[in-house]
């Protein structure tokens, strides 16, 4: 038996997981970023799979991938390039080969490797035999022989020991970076409760996999990658789309309101409705709707008999609850609507990610239908933003929408968890028994009307989405009244920026180059922005969280640098929205549309060609 | 017992008179719709509920400004989507009696599967079905109602359409509850508004509607004087089918399975041979016959059609998020946060 040779530290790291969409892969990533997070590591994930529950196997179109980045630095992107990649099957290297460093690791199932998978991947030949990959360290493992080599003596089945191949290589990896294995076995533990066949299996080839590696002369060091230094405190794993559910829960519970929430369910969104569903301890109340229009309708009813009432969606959705959208505006009742952007147009890309629904959610409404819109930037801020857009609705009684992406709602990242008691109070205008009520009858500083429930004696009152007669609420078909409710329901939106916080600049106030951002782009920006001040560059990143209305310090942040660009994962909304409100500044834009991220190598290199520009 | 929970009050003294609100009622003269507001706010006022725990929930159309001359929380929604809110407001204050007042474009075309859906899942509230046969408000187009072949300015030479039967739709999404009445007869409205609500679950009362300006006289046969008694069928749970100016006809089942309509007195019919109305069977084959049944071959059926026991909606929603919560430790956000695997970091 061959001795660990060398131990080699490191940074930073990024793993990439692929295989069929059927191989385990992000069951296999997500482990190692518990293990990694848990660890101590700082951690940030992206899952990447195809919109097919399972795409034809062995197709370069049914590759499903996990990446994983996690350091002893802060980590903020799922990383660019991989250190390691692991290819379950030629579709899966001929996917991926391209996301792997000069001289990364890449790991194969060489079972896989026959000519019938050649071919279904598109290869001529073999790749594992010619010289393409000699500039890479590839490390050949017959991981299907070698796993059913394993479970010889056992009683499982066929299928059961094929299933349980990805954790002969989660076990390679694991030894790779020199992690224990203690957490995944008690996953296993836990989630075969009921087969012990099972449980014993997958834990026989986990533990194969790390010998494996161990013992294979293709691996003469390992890494370590120590912890990384963060604030004190409890942390745990969290997705996008599960601290929304979460920040919606803590909203009502802060406020003292049920919870309510219609929905559809639709990629990437269904999770946080998922999640929101599996809540009923908390009282939560879900209803599955027969479409996106029940969806918002019936939490518009809810929010108009008192709950807290949400609705969560992706781009579609929020196309087909527009009208309802302006109806909510109308009557002026607190409404979350969430949507977790996708690639679009129409059906588009239902897993990929996309920043192009900026204009649909600000003014994507007939008449004159303002509401406050929101961004999250990561996935643990999604807790934040969604309080932030609760507390909105609430205090201000009108919809919000809260903007988040494919790429923040399905990422992972260790979370310090907040405490209920820190977070800031919730007060609702209700009316209350007694009172001379108006429907339309406002405080003077939010320009908010009073929130009536159903129930409370003595407040019947009707509402509805025709015109309105100021204060009193009746029908009103006037031309001045119409002028002056159309008026209001703009300034009361524009008056929530009296409540945002300022957008914070990170970097000098009279560096060269601002670069402006919104929602889940930060974690990319921020690195790149990062990297080059390290290099001494004069650049600052102003990441935009509050969009409708802005932040009331955001013209003096613009105009105080000479150069800005403006980076969002569209055509150029925000910079087209941002033209619009300040005129005498010019604007650049950096933009991609592939359903992909931004890479912090592309960003660094349009920042230094911005830079370099007279 | 949840019936005692979703509606415990003290008792109440409210006349008609207390549910009118102070706007005008802008409907036509002569319109159906002012009748059914008479029975709507008769049935309200003996219902023994208080007024604040009343919703009015209506749509779009002119049956839908319902809410605005009712003097109690009422919502004037969008076109289609009454039903939704209904089951949103309803599932957020189960406490609340929910009116859902609908038009047969704004349920049946426009909201046709919000209002298949909240009778599938069969949520407390009662839907007022006014079926004109027509669009009114935006100034007689045909309606999914409309009998095939009728002229109307999208149809200038007759509609090529199928009509929906409401209550084959209803009855399609497993209604438990299916009344129908005439916009004239405000006493028998009265009774089915009083059934529907005491009726736990979505209850459906179609009322057949006269629109006096784009299809007057669409119920004619059911509605005439001269004609009425021979082509309305006035059914009463445990009561023979018996009708006619004479209260001489009636039904019997045929071998066939149609339902045929007979004399009695003719062929050696007795009383006895006609069939007793069983609102409660929970099997709905006659229901479909019955509801099914036209005019001029047969009579139209009116009154309490079907009417099943089922627990609602939300009497189940409620229940399971107690069963849930008298079993999880998760009790507070505080308990979610830090629930599952959590790490320090010291």
């Amino acid at each position: 038996m061959s001795q660990k040779t060398k131990v080699i530290e490191k940074e930073e790291v990024v793993i990439r997981f692929s295989g069929d969409s059927g191989d385990g892969m992000q069951l296999t990533g997500t482990q190692f970023s518990d293990t990694s997070a848990l660890f101590g590591n700082d951690v940030a994930t992206f899952p990447d799979y195809p919109a097919e529950i399972r795409a034809p196997q062995g197709t370069v179109g049914g590759v499903s991938g996990f990446q994983l980045h996690f350091g002893q630095m802060e980590v903020n992107t799922p990383g660019d390039f991989a250190d390691v990649l692991v290819a379950m099957n030629p579709a899966a290297l001929k996917a991926n080969l391209k996301w792997v460093k000069p001289s990364g690791t890449i790991i194969v199932n060489e079972d896989s490797f026959t000519d019938k998978n050649l071919e279904k991947a598109g290869y001529d030949s073999n790749p594992l035999d010619d010289e393409n990959l000699s500039d890479y360290n590839l490390i050949k493992a017959r991981v299907t022989s070698l796993t059913k080599e394993c479970l010889k003596d056992t009683e499982l089945d066929q299928k059961s020991i094929l299933r349980s191949k990805n954790m002969f290589t989660l076990g390679m990896v694991y030894w790779m970076f020199d992690r224990p294995l203690e957490h995944t076995e008690e996953f296993i533990e836990n989630k075969f409760k009921k087969y012990p066949l099972v449980v014993e299996g997958n834990k026989m080839v986990l533990r194969a996999g790390y010998n494996f590696a161990k013992t294979i002369e293709a691996l003469p060091y390992n890494f370590s990658v120590a912890p990384a230094k963060i604030k004190k405190g409890t942390y745990r794993n969290v997705t996008g789309n599960k601290a929304t559910a979460w920040g919606l829960i803590a909203v009502a519970e802060k406020a003292g309101l049920e919870l309510f929430c219609g929905s559809y369910p639709i990629t990437p969104a269904t999770e946080i409705f998922q999640e929101l569903a599996a809540r009923k301890d908390l009282g939560v109340k879900t209803f599955q709707a027969e479409d996106e229009i029940a969806g918002i309708c019936t939490s518009i009813g809810a929010s108009f008999a008192g709950n807290f009432a949400v609705t969560t969606t992706s781009g579609p959705g929020l196309a087909l609850k527009t009208e309802a959208a302006g109806l909510a505006v109308m009557t002026e009742l607190p409404l979350v609507i969430v949507n977790v952007q996708r690639g679009g147009p129409s059906t588009g890309l239902p897993t990929k990610t996309e920043q192009s629904d900026l204009m649909q959610a600000i003014h994507g409404r007939s008449g004159e239908c303002p509401m406050p819109v929101i961004a999250a930037s990561t996935p643990s801020n999604c807790f934040e933003y969604a309080y932030s857009a609760g507390k909105i609705a609430l205090e201000h009684m009108t919809p919000v929408i809260l903007l988040t992406d494919g790429f923040i709602a399905n990422g992972a990242e260790p979370w310090r968890i907040p405490k209920m008691a820190d977070l800031s109070p919730i007060e609702v205008p209700f009316a209350k028994e007694g009172d001379n009520y108006q429907p339309y009858a406002r405080d003077t500083e939010k320009l908010a009307r009073k929130w009536a429930v159903p129930g409370t004696k003595g407040l019947e009152h009707r509402i509805g989405g025709l015109e309105k007669m100021d204060i009193t609420g009746t029908v009103s078909y006037v031309p001045e009244n119409h002028q002056v409710m159309t008026d209001i329901r703009s300034e009361r939106i524009r008056r929530v920026a009296n409540f945002i916080p300022d957008v914070p600049v990170k970097g000098n106030d009279d560096a060269e180059v601002l670069v402006i951002g919104w929602g889940g782009t930060y974690g990319h920006l921020t690195t790149a922005v990062r990297e080059l001040q390290a290099e001494g560059k004069s650049i600052a990143l102003a990441h935009f969280h509050y969009i409708f209305p802005l932040p009331k310090n955001t013209k003096e942040v613009l105009k105080r640098h000479k150069k800005v660009i403006v980076c969002e994962l569209n055509e150029g909304q925000f910079a087209e929205y941002l033209r619009a409100g300040f005129q005498d500044i010019k604007f650049n834009q950096y933009n991609k549309l592939q359903g992909l991220p931004f890479t912090v190598l592309e960003l660094k290199e349009r920042f230094n060609q911005l830079l370099e520009e007279k | 017992m949840t019936d005692t929970i979703l509606k415990s009050h003290s008792p109440v003294n409210l006349t008609p008179k207390d549910f009118k609100s102070d706007q005008e009622v802008r409907w036509c003269p002569g319109c159906g719709d002012h009748g059914v507001l008479n029975s709507v706010q008769k049935a309200m006022a003996a219902m023994n509920i208080p007024k604040e725990k009343f919703a009015v929930i209506s749509g779009i159309g002119c049956s839908s400004r319902f809410p605005y001359y009712m003097n109690t929380y009422g919502f004037h929604t969008i076109h289609g989507r009454a039903a939704a809110v209904a089951s949103g407001v309803k599932s957020a204050n189960p406490d609340l009696e929910i009116i859902q007042v609908s038009g047969d474009g704004d349920a049946l075309a426009i909201g046709g599967n919000h209002f298949i859906h909240a009778i599938r899942r069969n949520i407390d509230m009662t839907i007022i079905l006014f079926n004109n046969e027509i669009y009114g408000l935006t100034k007689g187009q045909y309606s999914p109602t409309s009998k095939q072949g009728m002229v109307t300015k999208t149809s200038p030479f007759g509609t090529i359409e199928q009509p929906f039967h409401p209550a084959e739709l209803a009855l399609g999404a497993q209604s438990k509850f299916y009344a129908r009445s005439i916009d004239t007869n405000i006493k028998l409205t009265t009774e089915l508004l009083l059934a529907g609500s005491k009726h736990k679950g979505t209850s459906i009362i179609e009322v057949l509607q006269n629109c006096v300006i784009y299809n007057d006289g669409a119920h004619t046969l059911i509605t005439d004087k001269e004609t009425k008694d021979d082509f309305q069928l006035i059914l009463h749970h445990g009561e023979r089918m018996i009708f006619g100016k004479n209260r001489n006809k009636g039904l019997v089942l045929g071998g066939n399975g149609k339902l045929i309509v007979v004399t009695i007195g003719e062929f050696g019919i007795t009383e006895q041979d006609i069939l007793v109305h069983d609102a409660h069977n929970p099997d709905p084959h006659m229901a479909w016959l019955l509801s099914n049944m036209s005019a001029p071959e047969y009579p139209v059926a009116l009154g309490v059609i079907r009417d099943v026991a089922a627990l609602s909606y939300e009497e189940k929603m409620v229940k399971q998020i107690k069963d849930v919560q008298a079993v999880s430790s998760i009790k507070c956000m505080d308990d979610l946060l830090n629930s599952g695997d959590t790490w320090e970091v010291k």
